[in-house]
């Protein structure tokens, strides 16, 4: 019975690169990232003042609090794409990202006088940013799902919910590109919210869709 | 004869470059050590159950060996896959296990009919994971009883170097068991 069976597997055997695991994973995030870009570019457009922007602080803040949280969630997703793995250095990472990023912004805010306040807070656009986020989100997390149930994860809320961060870190990544705010409370709080719903949506979606 | 670790990881490499002998060798020796495995946490009284998950791990082994690190040991990667089966099993079928999933030698696929033969696996994939020179000395001194100053002339180190070299190698060990990953 089982000899049959090993017949065909071994009829079937092709050469597995190297890295096979980490490559599917490359191309289910990189496809992601490319129509979440298009997305953003057709439906919200980028920022008018791109190119002044690009020589502040808060641009490129944004840009590393994103990109950053986007690399933690991918590096904890290859590892636990594999039946043994455990999420380890890359969780730590995220929670130093979230840190630095809440001193900036505490920093910021207590410096700023009273009447600054809420508009650090809240910008112009707290209320859609993290909608926007999300939605920005959901094209990468339906790229790195699609490579997670291609690999092995035995932990599959906590794979489901690192493919989230993957996606809501790259998502807002692309969402900095088209939003002015440039308040460093606005991105810790609304820009971490969006990235949480994202991870959110991608525990409770690992969880009914990554089972093998 | 089971066999251990480094012949296991040797045909598991094998068959990621394509090489169908090693892979049936693989496949063949992964079936025994599944059987053992399932038969040992469901009872003789699921047998049948026992062989459909040995065949389901078969297929999985198959559909995802690219999620296989050969820096890594081969029987940990297995067990985590039939430990994963065997999970989906019980919750699939309602059922709660009767034994548990876990016990002490887990990783071993050790069995009470070949005693010797899983704990020569046991040691080789535990012994896999420290460094040559030290898996050398605790082999001599631990399973060979040799004595530490014999050990230290052969090999040109003070006794404390062997003694602190094995007792890291140890600990090492005793991480990995309980950590299951370790080394990162």
């Amino acid at each position: 019975m089982s000899a049959d069976l090993i017949d065909r597997l071994v009829a079937d055997l092709a050469p597995t690169p190297r890295h096979a695991a980490v490559r599917r994973l490359a191309i289910g995030i990189g496809a992601g990232l490319v129509v979440s870009a298009i997305l953003m570019l057709l439906w919200l457009g980028p920022r008018p003042d791109m190119m002044p922007a690009m020589a502040t602080m808060a641009f490129w803040a944004k840009f590393a609090f994103t990109l950053l949280l986007g690399l933690a969630g991918i590096a904890a997703a290859s590892r636990l794409a594999r039946p043994t793995g455990r999420a380890g250095a890359p969780l730590a990472m995220t929670a130093i990202v979230l840190a630095v990023i809440a001193v900036l912004a505490l920093v910021q805010f207590m410096m700023a006088p009273a009447p600054e306040h809420p508009a650090l807070l809240l910008g112009i656009s707290a209320l859609v940013c993290p909608w926007y986020i999300m939605a920005l989100s959901l094209p990468l997390l339906v790229g790195a799902l699609w490579a997670m149930r291609g690999l092995a994860p035995t932990r599959l809320t906590l794979a489901g919910a690192v493919a989230g961060l993957a996606a809501g870190g790259l998502g807002a990544f692309v969402y900095s590109f088209h939003c002015i705010e440039s308040a460093m409370p606005f991105v810790a709080i609304w820009y971490s919210l969006g990235i949480a719903g994202a991870t959110m949506a991608g525990a409770l979606l690992g969880r009914l869709m990554l089972r093998w | 004869m089971v066999p251990g670790e480094a012949e296991l990881h040797g045909w598991m490499v094998a068959a990621l470059a394509g090489d169908a002998a090693a892979y049936r060798r693989l496949l063949e020796a992964s079936t025994r050590l599944l059987r053992r495995y399932f038969l040992k946490r469901l009872g003789p009284a699921r047998a049948a159950d026992a062989d459909d998950l040995v065949q389901e791990t078969l297929l999985a082994i198959h559909s995802r060996r690219a999620t296989y690190e050969p820096d890594r040991p081969f029987t940990v990667w297995l067990h985590a896959i039939a430990r994963y089966r065997l999970i989906d099993h019980f919750r699939r079928s309602g059922r709660r296990p009767t034994v548990p999933i876990d016990d002490v030698d887990e990783a071993a696929f050790a069995s009470d009919s070949d005693e010797s033969a899983a704990t020569n696996l046991d040691l080789d994939r535990l012994l896999a994971t420290v460094p040559p020179e030290t898996r050398k000395m605790i082999r001599q001194v631990k399973i060979e009883g040799q004595a530490i100053a014999d050990v230290a002339a052969e090999t040109g180190r003070t006794p404390t170097a062997v003694k602190v070299g094995i007792h890291r190698g140890l600990r090492r060990i005793t991480a990995r068991l309980r950590g299951g990953e370790g080394g990162s």
